[in-house]
């Protein structure tokens, strides 16, 4: 049901997702609790499996097809995004990158609106990588909430510091619902596969029992 | 010749050539006819003016900022090492700048005071190297002792 909350300050309010803009009010728009930071942003917190491309956001990108000059790259949203071979670093003209179809990217979306196609890029405005491009020579990938997506890469995340205390791996969270794990052992990428994906609906202290078992090694 | 107003055309008057002739007033005057002449031609909306509103309220589409996610790439217990490495540059990028600057500073390959000292004898060389002959060999002189000049100075009669 939509609300309408009025804003009678002259400050300025920064209204985050499940807030939108109608006029002079501000109207929600998702279920959820709505969530304050200071000093003015306020959102919604909801829980959703369905990604909707935002900009600035970092997702796990697959290389569909090569057309040209870009890269067409499967995202999870209604449409594919594009991702120009130009866009990695050190790429120039002559330079291609070492991009196949099926690989999988870590990107940054430029343009993601719901008026224009979404556009990706694998570097910052200086021209460095920082960590994105094309990465997982083996591992697994698979799909996860958006909710527990932003449990992960929460500043003091419990379930990260969880996961630190178990067996060596390497881990790349996209915003997108999409993780990627990849440990020493096939074994070990999917136990902690599905010690992610069953996270979602357990309680901290479950969790926690959980991931001492497997610590043990008794999994 | 004659200076006839009212003959010669518009146009012809609002050359820069016939301006300077003028005075002050006939000036304005024909200013004030441009304008009129202009406002009549072009054509405008009759509609009120639309004031563009500030907008006190500005919508964020993504979660990164309202949480402050941290980057995606991680890594433990040394799994990769250069995705660690990642982890500590951009979780922490404001507090971490300063420290880097402080760090950088100590990693040079020379100190400070062996690149003062360097820069020292490096003036004196070069300050030698443009001199007149004369010059370069003065300042020599001031660098040795003052016995020895003093000795050399001496006339020495040739012995033969």
């Amino acid at each position: 049901m939509p609300e309408s909350i009025t804003d009678s300050k002259p400050e300025k309010v920064v209204c985050g997702p499940g807030l939108r803009r109608n006029g002079d009010e501000v109207l929600v728009c998702k279920s959820g609790i709505l969530r304050h930071k200071q000093p003015n942003l306020y959102w919604i917190d909801s829980q959703q499996r369905r990604y909707v491309p935002g900009k600035g956001e970092s997702v796990i990108g697959i290389i569909t097809a090569k057309s040209g000059d870009i890269f067409k790259v499967d995202v999870g949203g209604s449409e594919q995004a594009s991702l120009s071979y130009l866009a990695f670093e050190g790429a120039t003209k002559r330079n291609r990158p070492n991009v196949q179809v099926g690989d999988l990217v870590y990107s940054q979306f430029i343009i993601a609106n719901k008026d224009m196609e979404p556009e990706l890029v694998c570097i910052d405005s200086c021209g460095r990588a920082n960590g994105m491009g094309v990465f997982g020579a083996g591992g697994l990938l698979f799909k996860v909430s958006l909710g527990l997506v932003r449990r992960l890469l929460a500043p003091q995340s419990e379930i990260a510091k969880d996961l630190e205390k178990m067996f060596p791996f390497e881990i790349v969270v996209g915003m997108n619902g999409r993780v990627w794990v990849k440990a020493k052992t096939i074994q070990q990428t999917l136990i902690v596969a599905n010690l992610l994906e069953s996270c979602e609906n357990m309680t901290a202290q479950q969790r926690q029992t959980l991931f001492r078992r497997v610590a043990d090694g008794s999994i | 010749m004659a200076n006839d107003n009212a003959k010669l055309s518009k146009n012809l008057l609002r050359m820069k050539f016939m301006q300077r002739g003028l005075d002050a007033d006939t000036k304005k005057q024909l200013e004030e006819e441009e304008r009129r002449i202009i406002s009549d031609e072009h054509w405008y909306l009759d509609l009120p003016e639309l004031k563009a509103k500030e907008n006190f309220i500005i919508e964020e589409r993504s979660f990164g900022p309202c949480e402050d996610l941290k980057y995606g790439r991680m890594s433990f217990k040394g799994f990769n090492t250069e995705v660690e490495k990642l982890m500590i540059v951009m979780n922490a990028p404001n507090e971490e700048e300063e420290e880097e600057e402080e760090i950088s500073r100590m990693e040079t390959d020379i100190t400070d005071e062996d690149m003062a000292r360097r820069y020292e004898s490096l003036v004196g060389s070069m300050k030698k190297k443009f001199a007149k002959k004369r010059e370069r060999s003065a300042i020599e002189d001031v660098k040795q002792n003052a016995t020895e000049t003093e000795t050399k100075r001496a006339f020495l009669k040739p012995q033969d």
